[in-house]
């Protein structure tokens, strides 16, 4: 009888035991697939790839709260690791202006080559942008710009007015000059120049063909932020025939609403371009069909212009002598039928 | 609450008592209690000087660590003062926001240009305290509880900053404003200077005047501070005016680091503000602060953060680490002051 007992009792630990590893080894991964698994960074394939000197490059983001944010400091890893001759500090994402100026001071006093930067607000970190530069490091401003000139070398930005243009000019085509089409916005955070900049692209393309944003709303580029701002919306608007979501993370949310408000009659289009809304595309199953590539690899190409920089190279498919003081990335349309071209480089949310 | 001040030897003393061992006068006491606060600031900088070397003991980090350490110690040391006073405010946050945007619209800019920059910082100050007042006449003569009240307040506020600035961030354009605030006399830059002086305003003020002791006295028991003659009310709008002035010198403070205005800065700086306070020692029940330990309790913060910074670790291993070290902390001078007394 106690035998039984006991190895019961054996089987129970062993079982436990077992449970234990398993919440431990979850935890690992987890943390592990972080790093750089799927990335889709690469090198170039000239000269430029050559091991020169070696360049320290600091880096900073806001936090990845969302996936296209979590893809931007991958990817920028990713990168980084590609070349022996970069040494990328990652200083970890934030929301909190102060501490993103804090941690780019701590990059001046450790006086690092280079400083890729992503601000959480780009009027807010000028002064400490410019200040490095004062310092002699070369600033790369990604994604959200600065307001002064003087605070970067160089700047790499998303077309967020290009990507309205091309989420209406898709808009118009798909309606074929018909009149009074119902289109519906759903925007991300209000008081982003990028999100201002977006919808001024999409009402322009729109005015084109004679149509106008009937319904828009904005959310926060969260799940649970588009999910409350798209189910406002559908209630606002009982009838849609089209609806611009600026987001694929937030359109995880918005998707949700959209179905548990059973709606199905018009066309969505997304934002950014992850891979979750890429799949539904090319499944063509569910109300999205299309979205408008907005890269997750725009820090990435920041490492690699701040090497190019520092080591004093010139990109190799221009004639200039010097990196361009900005570059400007493509918001291509991603439907059904170029999807297979884009699936490659979307981001995980 | 009845039932926390039972547990609290200190506090049974009458509350009116001049000599009572409370504030940062309480001698050994006050030492005790600030000794584990000591010990974990210790521990912290020999991790920073061990993992990271010159990097972590230079000038330049240690000024790097206070300037990130100015704007949160001029609000906590508000906060302590509320808290000791048994109150919560959880709108400094957006307090501080809509100081910075009244500040940086264009037309106190113009006012800017054409009288001073002065005219910014007085309007952001202004603000502050006129939200401020507004919680404690709130909370004192509208019998509001202080939570609802402030919470009340954080979401008014942080919404009337969204409509002032139309969500966008102002930038700010008067050159005397950066340039001044920007300066580094002796190489101590002046937010840091400010934070200093709040400081030793805020000891002088809890420990060594009339006003310090009748905060401590309200907080610890209101009816046996109105029995002795104190007016309780007035002094708990006091209290809460004094925290919203340093939201609002807070305000100038971070636009002079952004050179903006936004209705996003400050967001949760409640939070911070509220765990340096009680860290520090001050008690959240109230009748029990002292403005050294929140000094520590924000230093500790601070230094946290520029450690995983220079080591390049996440942010949310350190939303973790902070969390212990709350605990921690807390344990450690319930610990020592039960021991002591």
């Amino acid at each position: 009888m106690s035998t039984i007992h006991h190895r019961r009792r054996r089987g129970l630990a062993l079982v436990g035991a077992f449970a234990a590893a398993t919440l431990v080894l979850g935890a690992c991964t987890n943390g592990s697939g972080d790093d750089d698994s799927n990335s889709n960074v690469s090198k170039s394939n000239t000269d430029n790839d050559k091991t020169g000197d070696k360049v320290v490059i600091g880096f900073s983001a806001p936090a990845a709260d969302h996936g296209w944010m979590g893809a931007i400091t991958k990817a920028a890893k990713a990168q980084a690791k590609q070349y022996d001759d970069v040494e990328l500090n990652v200083a970890e994402g934030t929301n909190d202006v102060n501490l993103q100026i804090s941690q780019v001071e701590t990059f001046i006093n450790d006086k690092v080559d280079a400083i890729v930067l992503l601000p959480f607000d780009g009027a807010a970190m000028t002064a400490v942008a410019r200040k490095a530069m004062d310092a002699g490091i070369v600033v790369i401003n990604v994604d959200r710009e600065f307001n002064s000139p003087f605070a970067a070398r160089s700047t790499v930005l998303g077309d967020n007015y290009g990507m309205g243009v091309s989420a209406g000019t898709f808009v118009c085509d798909d309606a074929k000059g018909a009149k009074g089409k119902k289109v519906a916005e759903i925007a991300g955070i209000d008081s982003l120049p990028l999100t201002q900049d977006r919808s001024k692209g999409f009402a322009d393309a729109l005015k084109k063909c004679g149509l106008k944003v009937d319904n828009r709303v904005a959310a926060e580029f969260t799940v649970e932020s588009g999910e409350k701002a798209a189910s406002n919306l559908l209630q606002a608007a009982p009838k849609i025939d089209y609806l611009w979501n600026h987001d694929d993370d937030q359109g995880v949310g918005v998707l949700a609403a959209i179905k548990n408000a059973n709606r199905d009659e018009f066309v969505m289009i997304g934002g950014a371009g992850s891979a979750n809304v890429m799949r539904d595309i090319k499944a063509d199953n569910t109300v999205l069909k299309a979205t408008v590539i907005y890269p997750s690899t725009q820090a990435a190409d920041g490492i690699k212009l701040a090497r190019l920089i520092v080591q004093g190279k010139s990109m190799s498919d221009l004639a200039e002598i010097e990196v361009p003081r900005q570059i400007k990335l493509a918001a291509p349309v991603v439907t059904k039928d170029n999807v297979d071209t884009y699936i490659k480089s979307a981001f995980e949310s | 609450m009845s039932d926390a001040l039972k547990h609290d030897p200190s506090l049974t003393v009458p509350a009116s008592t001049p000599t009572a061992p409370r504030g940062d006068r309480g001698g050994s006491l006050g030492v005790a209690r600030n000794l584990g606060l000591v010990v974990a600031l210790i521990v912290l900088c020999v991790v920073g000087v061990i993992t990271a070397g010159d990097r972590f003991a230079s000038t330049d980090n240690l000024v790097t660590i206070l300037r990130l350490a100015a704007v949160l110690g001029v609000v906590s040391i508000g906060m302590t003062f509320v808290i000791t006073g048994g109150g919560i405010d959880l709108s400094v946050g957006a307090i501080l926001a809509l100081s910075s945007v009244w500040a940086t619209t264009t037309g106190t800019q113009d006012m800017a240009d054409s009288i001073g920059w002065i005219a910014m910082v007085f309007s952001a100050v202004l603000v502050g305290t006129a939200c401020g007042l507004i919680n404690g006449l709130l909370i004192a003569y509208g019998r509001v509880v202080p939570f609802i009240a402030t919470l009340a307040m954080l979401a008014s506020a942080r919404g009337l900053a969204e409509l002032i600035a139309d969500r966008k961030t102002q930038i700010i354009t008067n050159q005397g404003f950066t340039d001044f605030f920007g300066a580094e006399p002796l190489g101590i830059p002046v937010i840091v200077i400010i934070f200093a002086l709040v400081t030793l305003g805020g000891w002088f003020l809890l420990n060594r005047t009339t006003f310090g002791r009748r905060t401590l006295a309200v907080g610890g028991n209101p009816e046996a501070a109105r029995l002795a003659g104190i007016k309780v009310q007035r002094h708990t709008v006091y209290l809460y005016t004094l925290l919203g002035a340093t939201c609002g010198i807070a305000a100038v403070m971070l636009m002079s680091r952004t050179t903006t205005g936004s209705s996003t800065h400050g967001a949760q700086l409640e939070l911070d503000a509220i765990a340096a306070v009680v860290i520090g020692g001050t008690l959240l029940i109230g009748g029990r602060g002292t403005v050294v330990g929140t000094l520590f309790g924000v230093l500790i913060f601070t230094t946290l953060t520029n450690v995983f910074t220079l080591n390049n670790l996440s942010t949310s291993t350190q939303a973790v680490a902070k969390g212990v070290i709350i605990v921690v902390a807390v344990l450690l001078q319930q610990r020592i002051a039960n021991r002591k007394t």
